[in-house]
């Protein structure tokens, strides 16, 4: 896998695409945004105008302002939860599924466990234990939650190609030649798993964009925060249905759907380069 | 045989696990919210809130190895202790009600999605790999992003937009709730409104898990149809649907199988963030109540019912594959 590789998949083009214009309103946030996204000295519920594209909320803040800082927070949450999973998955499959033995053994017991648990149900009640329903989550309680929630599935498939190159002849070399085994894994075992580790980063970033957005649209955040998720939790709450104000409803959803859409291609994508099966001839 | 064995001794390890992870949850929480929540039941008795505060491991005459067992042996029993907020409704009778609104909505979205998830995959493996160039592949290269952006639509999302939409706007459907409460609920006018009632929710769930199912079947069969066998079959001249259907669709689907069980399995959950919307009131409706009004027996209970449907689900998937795939049977001898 290399970038070249990648870049001339029309679908991984797209998903990175979308997701480059998502980071770079992320971290252009404080420049481009018209207004402060907490100022509520707006008129409430206005429809689009020049002055305010998006039309305002019915607690007047400005919804394009509060649209791109909830920009920035959902997508540092979902690709920073994102890379926290591969951080669980590099030692629970990988690094596991390279030592063997008891090691092993015990990490994949706990992998089917997990597996078998119910991700949602399990994600709500943790988060009402952890939190309380009253709204005032901490982001990195929520980013706990996700973290433990999504880490099994991928620790698999990771664990099986791991096992797959163990006792390939240059790890064998390695082995002889005395590296260590944290150094073999980095050095030797991830680099030609690659493909796949970065095909599920993608997917564990989608997994944490979704389940952050849905736990905070019901209440299970910090409604305090502007994120996608929370905006969402506000339209339904102040019933911005009822008032008329769609685009606060609309645009939330729809900037979730693209940049999910943007992590679901480049998963998807990077899966098709790294599996010659799915490759065109 | 053994194979089944194994599985099982998995299942009950599992089982297990989760009928721990349930006991200690609570024990776990920082502060002592259950015992605010105890003090705030109105007219409870004081043997009632004994009773209460063994169930939750704050009575203090036992050691929490003896609160482990009494908690097991009460489980064993199918009590699952009753609620805080409808007290004293048992939990077990409350999620008895809202079953059969989860099992028949979800249930029928989730088989709806499989069905023309794994028919829209199977096509458009065919297609792209079958002779007949770029015309045929259109359909794959269009397939593909649309699956994906199924699979990133935020489910609750969606729900607020057909609310907004078609039940408010149009007025073509109920805006909420499972059946309108006046309506008797036998009958064809009964059942004609809870069908109505089930539409916009049923919808939701199918749209969004209708991606997942396109991609798993599509890449399912672009494997199968680098198999020697589906060439050979090519080669023998057999006629595309016969290779098509006959042998790549009948081997792709195999894996696939375990995914439906399971998905199945996820049914008895419900779906929170649908149901929600809808007000419709099945198992995860009642799961997020739970949670909102901090009603810990009930939120146990449903998460209890959950796992050990999704684990059993588990185990059956396992004993199919044995039967459906005879390679699983010999393999592991």
């Amino acid at each position: 896998m290399n970038v070249r590789s990648v870049l001339s998949n029309p679908r991984a083009l797209v998903g990175a695409s979308i997701l480059a214009f998502f980071i770079a309103v992320a971290v252009l946030a404080p420049v481009i945004s018209p207004y402060s996204p907490t100022d509520i000295n707006f008129a409430t519920a206005l429809g689009p105008s020049w002055k305010h594209w998006l039309g305002t909320t019915s607690g007047g803040q400005d919804i394009l302002s509060e649209l791109i800082w909830g920009t920035r927070a959902s997508v540092s949450v979902g690709l920073l939860t994102g890379a926290l999973i591969c951080l669980v998955q590099l030692v629970t499959g990988v690094f596991a599924g390279y030592v063997g033995g008891l090691t092993d053994t015990v990490s994949a017991m706990v992998t089917n466990i997990f597996l078998v648990l119910p991700a949602l149900p399990l994600l709500i009640v943790l988060s009402a234990y952890l939190q309380g329903s009253g709204g005032s989550g901490s982001t990195l309680v929520l980013i706990g939650v996700i973290t433990i929630t999504g880490w099994a599935w991928g620790a698999r498939v990771l664990r099986s190609q791991a096992i797959a190159l163990r006792d390939r002849p240059f790890v064998e070399a390695a082995r002889i030649s005395g590296e260590g085994r944290w150094h073999i894994v980095l050095s030797h075992i991830v680099p030609n798993m690659l493909g796949i580790m970065v095909a599920n980063f993608f997917g564990a970033a989608l997994f944490a964009v979704l389940a952050e957005a849905g736990l905070e649209f019901i209440g299970l955040g910090n409604i305090n925060t502007v994120t996608w998720g929370t905006m969402l939790y506000w339209a339904q709450n102040d019933e911005a249905t009822l008032m008329g104000l769609w685009t606060w409803l609309l645009v939330p959803g729809l900037c979730i759907l693209l940049f999910g859409t943007a992590l679901g291609l480049l998963n998807f994508a990077i899966d098709e380069i790294a599996n010659p099966n799915l490759r065109r001839d | 045989m053994r194979y089944l064995l194994r599985r099982f001794a998995v299942l009950l390890l599992t089982l297990w696990a989760a009928v721990t992870v349930n006991f200690a949850l609570p024990r776990l929480m920082p502060g002592d919210p259950v015992q605010t929540k105890l003090a705030t039941i109105p007219g409870i008795s004081p043997l009632a809130r004994s009773a209460l505060e063994k169930q939750f491991g704050l009575d203090t005459h036992q050691s929490i190895v003896g609160q482990y067992f009494s908690y097991l042996g009460q489980l064993l029993r199918g009590d699952l202790g009753r609620s805080f907020t409808y007290y004293p409704t048992k939990v077990s009778s409350m999620i008895g009600q809202s079953l059969p609104w989860t099992l028949g909505m979800v249930g029928f979205a989730t088989l709806l999605a499989f069905v023309l998830g794994c028919g829209l995959g199977m096509v458009a493996a065919w297609r792209r790999g079958s002779a007949g160039g770029n015309r045929n592949a259109r359909f794959d290269t269009f397939m593909v992003p649309l699956g994906v952006m199924f699979g990133a639509t935020p489910p609750f999302w969606l729900a607020m937009l057909l609310v907004y939409f078609v039940a408010f706007k149009l007025g073509w459907f109920p805006i909420g709730g499972s059946r309108t409460p006046g309506v008797a609920a036998g009958g064809l006018g009964g059942a004609f409104d809870v069908l109505k009632h089930a539409v916009l929710p049923a919808f939701t769930l199918t749209i969004v898990s209708l991606g997942g199912w396109v991609l798993l079947m599509r890449n399912s069969m672009l494997t199968v149809m680098n198999d020697d066998f589906v060439k050979f079959a090519r080669a023998k001249g057999l006629d595309n649907r016969t290779v098509a259907y006959r042998y790549a669709a009948r081997n792709a689907i195999l894996p696939i199988f375990t995914q439906l069980a399971l998905a199945l399995g996820v049914v008895v959950g419900g779906q929170v963030f649908i149901e929600i919307v809808f007000s419709y009131q099945g198992i995860g409706y009642w799961l997020l109540q739970a949670v909102l009004n901090e009603d810990y027996p009930l939120m146990q209970g449903i998460f209890l019912i959950i796992t050990v449907t999704l684990l059993v689900a588990n185990f059956v998937a396992d004993a199919l594959y044995v039967l459906v795939d005879p390679r699983v049977r010999v393999g592991a001898g």
